[in-house]
């Protein structure tokens, strides 16, 4: 049995096509398209359902403690009110997941992907084990949204007296917003500034209302998944069960920069062995010379020589090029290094670009 | 229940192209149910001319963002002109179904027949009403 969101009665009187994802039903685009919708993130500001995402609390005072060991950032740098991205490693410096750990109030939030949600619960629980912690679900008492775009401070300013101008880049408030208490991350997955929004659940429906109410006249539109996918992409922003799996570690996912080396962490001696050694495959930009969709699982050739693997790929609608990201070993990862995506049995010329394809356009 | 429109001066494929005789030769692109099932069209890899097409048979692909779907000629023949148009603003085919076509076949001598394995409108709607 599928399960939905809040939300759900919503985006199908909106006329959002439904679909399954990660277990959810959820919009893939409203009628507007996804084309559309994408560029209204890049130029005005869009909203998303993004329920499905797992928020676990852990609080106690053992927390940070056993935060600090479970995951690759170092929370030291954190103080009440920081966001930041980080992942979870097995022993073997393989990727759990990817997640964002907000520090609030006398408590941690861990947002999780969908997929993974029961995986990262049992891994967690079972690291806390001993530990005067405790690991709380808020998924169901929480509604997640994200309000994201160039536009997306002045619609939300105006349904709080909080100054969200103040807010920085990778911080959340805990506020009143539309009525509702409500925590405000300035975070995202689609390369614009905006808001991630954990509002309660009872009141999910009028929040989103109100919000699309706001935004009406800025341009603000309701997104789908495929824009999701499309804006993260863009931005290279990797997707658990795409860039990162089980068979993944962060460093050749790029992901270096999470991880602090100067403190322990689990998957830690793996990936300094990983690092010291270099890692046999990295993730790299592709766009493609011969115009051809290129789409996950395709071989990427050289010399009619399989290489590796696309693990995300499409035709940007910002940049209006067909690009990929795709896993190869280092000798092919240089940035102007000629490879071939496999489409439909042809070799289609591509070349190595710089990753992000589209740089974030953060609040400075 | 979504509505999609029909074209009343074609015939369509149960894969979702649609055939319009015209004046010896046998225009060929998608219905309006095909684009919309496909989402945003971003590239079609079009057939090149001169190339020899056989009713039911793969000629074409079109790639939305969501998906990469085959497009079979209706009709056979020898595909005589493609809609170049499609190159840089495949988004016509979301918006203008019947009129954003994929090529031209000169058909063979079997058309009469070929035409009349495919559906007439109210038959294609029923379809495509049977599918939902």
């Amino acid at each position: 049995m599928l399960q939905r969101t809040p939300l759900y009665e919503t985006h199908v009187a909106m006329g959002g096509r439904m679909v399954e994802f990660a277990g959810y039903e959820l919009p893939v685009q409203y009628p507007t398209g996804p084309t559309a919708e994408h560029h209204a993130v890049r130029t005005a500001a869009g909203l998303f359902d993004i329920d499905h995402m797992g928020q676990f609390e852990i609080g106690g005072p053992d927390a940070e403690i056993c935060l600090q060991q479970l995951q690759v950032w170092d929370l030291d740098q954190m103080v009440e009110g920081d966001a930041h991205y980080s992942v979870l490693c097995y022993d073997d410096g393989t990727v759990v997941d990817d997640i964002f750990l907000y520090k609030l109030h006398s408590r941690w939030l861990m947002i999780v992907n969908a997929s993974n949600r029961a995986k990262d619960w049992a891994w967690i629980e079972h690291h806390l084990h001993g530990y005067d912690a405790a690991l709380i679900e808020r998924s169901d008492e929480l509604a997640m949204l994200a309000l994201q775009g160039p536009k997306a401070e002045q619609i939300l300013q105006k349904l709080t007296s909080y100054p969200l101008a103040t807010v920085a880049p990778r911080t959340a408030v805990e506020t009143e917003i539309g009525g509702l208490m409500v925590i405000a991350g300035r975070t995202g997955y689609t390369g614009e500034d905006g808001f991630e929004l954990y509002v309660p659940v009872e009141g999910a429906v009028a929040f989103w209302t109100l919000l699309l109410d706001a935004g009406k006249a800025d341009g603000l539109l309701a997104c789908g998944l495929a824009a999701r996918d499309s804006l993260r992409f863009e931005a290279s922003m990797p997707l658990y069960g795409h860039e990162l799996s089980p068979q993944i570690n962060p460093l050749e996912a790029r992901l270096g920069w999470t991880m602090s080396w100067n403190k322990p962490f689990i998957g830690r001696d793996a990936l300094l062995k990983v690092k010291l050694e270099k890692p046999a495959r990295l993730l790299v930009g592709l766009e493609m010379v011969e115009k051809a969709v290129p789409r996950e699982h395709y071989d990427v050739a050289s010399d009619g020589k399989v290489i590796g693997h696309v693990t995300s790929g499409m035709k940007s609608p910002t940049l209006d090029k067909f690009l990929a990201m795709a896993y190869v070993p280092p000798a092919y990862s240089a940035l102007g290094t000629r490879l071939d995506v496999i489409v439909r049995g042809q070799p289609k010329a591509a070349v190595v670009v710089k990753r992000p394809f589209y740089k974030p356009k953060y609040k400075a | 229940m979504a509505s999609y429109k029909l074209d009343q001066s074609v015939k369509y494929a149960k894969s979702h192209e649609w055939a319009r005789a015209d004046d010896g030769i046998v225009v060929v692109g998608i219905s309006d149910y095909a684009q919309d099932a496909l989402s945003d069209v971003v590239y079609i890899d079009l057939p090149e001319v001169g190339d020899t097409v056989t009713a039911g048979k793969q000629v074409s692909t079109v790639e939305s963002v969501k998906a990469a779907e085959d497009v079979n000629a209706p009709v056979s023949g020898e595909v005589v002109e493609i809609n170049t148009a499609l190159e840089d603003t495949p988004e016509i085919v979301n918006e203008r179904p019947y009129d954003a076509w994929f090529f031209k076949v000169k058909p063979t001598d079997k058309l009469d027949a070929e035409l009349a394995a495919l559906l007439a409108p109210a038959d294609y709607e029923k379809f495509v009403a049977e599918l939902e």
